[in-house]
């Protein structure tokens, strides 16, 4: 169906090239707006929306952009696209939009779609773009979900605001996790994640170089010989 | 101790290099050197004559926090016994139960009835503490391959004393789970760790399940009607002023309500005595703590405020209420998370002392700031050790550097 290449540029985002675990971009939403999984949800959408556009679009014009202002044309398309977003979920979804808050309108300051613009949509044709578009905002999607799943699950015992594990202050057995509604427990899980991700696939493992340390004046060798 | 020395050497050709169950020589290895000095030296280059090694450093701590914990069963008992003699009842659990059927009197004169019922609650959280933790070092250990650490003694006796008698013993196993895991073994276990991991499990708890841990956690029994349970510092911070029916001895001695080990100023004195006559605790960042707390504190003192009463406790009062001198002594002076250098642990310490006081004072959220002003101090000690090093070598360079070109 799809040719080998195309399949890479669709597939490799979601675990092996994954924005969030390997890259580790766009992790501001990922603390923000993972608290529940129907915001995480509708966070997910954006995203993804806004990068196959701004893939493709930039894709289509890439030929006509000068490089040296580059960046401020991806910029202005970027977010024209966020603010058509933001102005759809204020319509359409206002209750989520509410609780997305300024979240939305950073989708324009989201790590991922500058990368994916710069590093893939100005080099390729549009239908490789959208395709690297695709898996980018899948692969997001992919980890945005699991930790909000994790911190719905755990920090208010439900899953999409279905109480799963009953709580004690509703005469259940469960004790909410207080930790898992504040931001950093999303660091936590992101960190297990990309724990668990580089044993299953030890290629993702980087071996810091050694670094040398140099003196400023001189060194210490020929003080020595001095 | 034959026997135990037959034991170990027939197995240990089970678990030597290449032998099947050679995954399991860091347990061999840990229990071993834990019955014996390890008959390994380094060979050859110059190395370090000494017979304090890790195990016996570690092991020095332990016994330095003795004093502690025997005060810490005393003191739950006498504040459970305490309140029943103000009109309070006692909480229905196992441990009431089992009080009862050794037929001790419920009297504060009473220090063996104090001690035993302390300890029904002090041991189990211990104990738990201790399988939780164990458990996850071991399971670290046989698959990084590395020993056993006995830095996990002093992690385990530790945790306990800085809770509430009252802690549920589950959320005490979730929390050490966390300290020693997320603590420690992440970044590649004992000594390379930049947090404390006692201090990580207790603030797990404080920010997973405050209702647990804060409030009126301290004293394992039913308040009378109109009277509060509250810590000293938060009796304080309420602007309530003085705990009623408590006077400062009692704060020295211990007998206040608190987390189980923290409350005694004389049992810490005896620990920070002998931390520092044997030189494991190092004497430049309690002397740091010291400090930056008697500054900070006067300082708001001069200041003063109408509406926050905690900006007038005199700078003395900081040192005998709350976590202060427990942290001081044993948490800030850990080696491995406070700052390495002389000159950086007094930086380090001062750190902590400005920091706790603002939080004890400044901030209206959290009556206690120990824990907190501790665990930022810890992150910022490379940090300070770097700006150190690079002064140090920034002022020879100028004394040589000339010389040198």
């Amino acid at each position: 169906m799809l040719d080998k290449q195309t399949r890479s540029v669709l597939l490799d985002p979601l675990f092996d090239e994954n924005p969030i675990g390997k890259q580790v971009l766009g992790i501001c939403s990922a603390l923000a707006v993972t608290t529940l999984l129907k915001p995480s949800l509708v966070m997910c959408l954006a995203v993804t929306a806004v990068l196959i556009a701004s893939n493709v679009s930039i894709s289509l014009i890439r030929s006509y952009i000068p490089s040296s202002i580059r960046i401020i044309v991806q910029l202005t398309i970027i977010s024209s696209l966020v603010i058509i977003c933001d102005q759809v979920l204020k319509a359409f979804a206002y209750g989520v939009s509410r609780q997305l808050s300024v979240f939305v309108g950073l989708i324009i300051t989201n790590c991922i779609l500058m990368g994916r613009a710069e590093a893939f949509a100005m080099q390729n044709g549009p239908r490789a773009s959208f395709f690297d578009a695709v898996g980018n905002g899948v692969g997001y999607s992919l980890v945005l979900l699991l930790v909000a799943f994790f911190r719905e699950l755990f920090g208010s015992g439900s899953v999409f605001g279905v109480a799963v594990l009953p709580l004690v202050r509703d005469g259940g057995w469960y004790v909410p996790n207080g930790l898992m509604v504040l931001s950093p427990a999303a660091f936590f899980l992101i960190g297990g994640l990309i724990w668990a991700l580089r044993e299953w696939k030890p290629k993702q493992i980087e071996i810091e170089p050694v670094v040398e340390i140099e003196l400023e004046h001189g060194a210490p060798a020929s003080r020595h010989a001095a | 101790m034959r026997i135990v020395r037959k034991l170990f050497d027939s197995l240990e050709p089970h678990v030597a290099p290449g032998a099947k169950y050679h995954k399991l020589f860091p347990l061999w290895e840990g229990m071993e050197s834990f019955f014996y000095t390890p008959s390994a030296v380094t060979t050859g280059g110059p190395h370090v004559r000494d017979n304090l090694d890790l195990k016996r450093m570690m092991l020095l701590v332990v016994i330095a926090l003795v004093p502690c914990i025997i005060m810490a069963l005393y003191n739950t008992g006498y504040q459970i016994h305490h309140v029943v003699e103000q009109g309070g009842t006692l909480i229905d659990n196992w441990q009431t139960a089992v009080f009862s059927a050794t037929g001790l009197p419920v009297e504060t004169s009473s220090v063996l009835s104090c001690m035993v019922h302390g300890a029904l609650y002090f041991f189990p959280i211990l104990i738990v503490t201790l399988i939780a933790g164990g458990t996850a070092e071991v399971i670290f250990s046989v698959v990084r391959g590395h020993v056993i650490s006995e830095g996990f003694f002093v992690t385990g006796t530790l945790i306990p004393l800085i809770l509430p008698p009252t802690i549920p013993l589950w959320q005490v196993a979730m929390g050490t789970l966390f300290g020693v895991v997320i603590g420690k073994e992440i970044f590649g276990g004992t000594g390379m760790n930049f947090l404390n991991p006692a201090l990580t499990a207790r603030a797990f708890l404080f920010f997973a399940y405050p209702a647990q841990i804060s409030g009126e956690v301290w004293v394992a029994a039913i308040q009378p009607d109109g009277r509060s349970g509250a810590t000293w510092l938060a009796s304080f911070a309420e602007g309530a002023g003085h705990l009623p029916g408590y006077t400062w001895m009692d704060a020295f001695i211990g007998r206040i309500p608190g987390s189980m080990g923290e409350t005694s100023v004389i049992a810490i004195l005896l620990g920070a005595a002998l931390l520092l006559v044997t030189r494991v605790g190092a004497w430049q960042t309690m002397f740091g703590v010291l400090v930056g707390t008697l500054l900070t504190a006067f300082g708001l003192n001069m200041m003063g405020s109408e509406t926050n009463a905690m900006m007038s406790l005199p700078p003395l009062y900081h040192l005998l209420i709350g976590g202060w001198a427990f942290g001081a002594v044993f948490m800030a002076t850990d080696p491995v998370s406070s700052a390495f250098t002389s000159t950086g642990k007094l930086w380090y310490g001062f750190g902590i002392g400005l920091l706790c006081v603002l939080i004890r004072v400044v901030n209206p959220a959290y009556p206690e700031g120990m824990m907190l002003a501790i665990l930022f101090m810890n992150m910022f000690a490379p940090l300070i050790d770097h700006a150190v090093v690079q002064a140090n070598i920034r002022r020879r360079t100028q004394r040589y550097g000339q010389r040198a070109a």
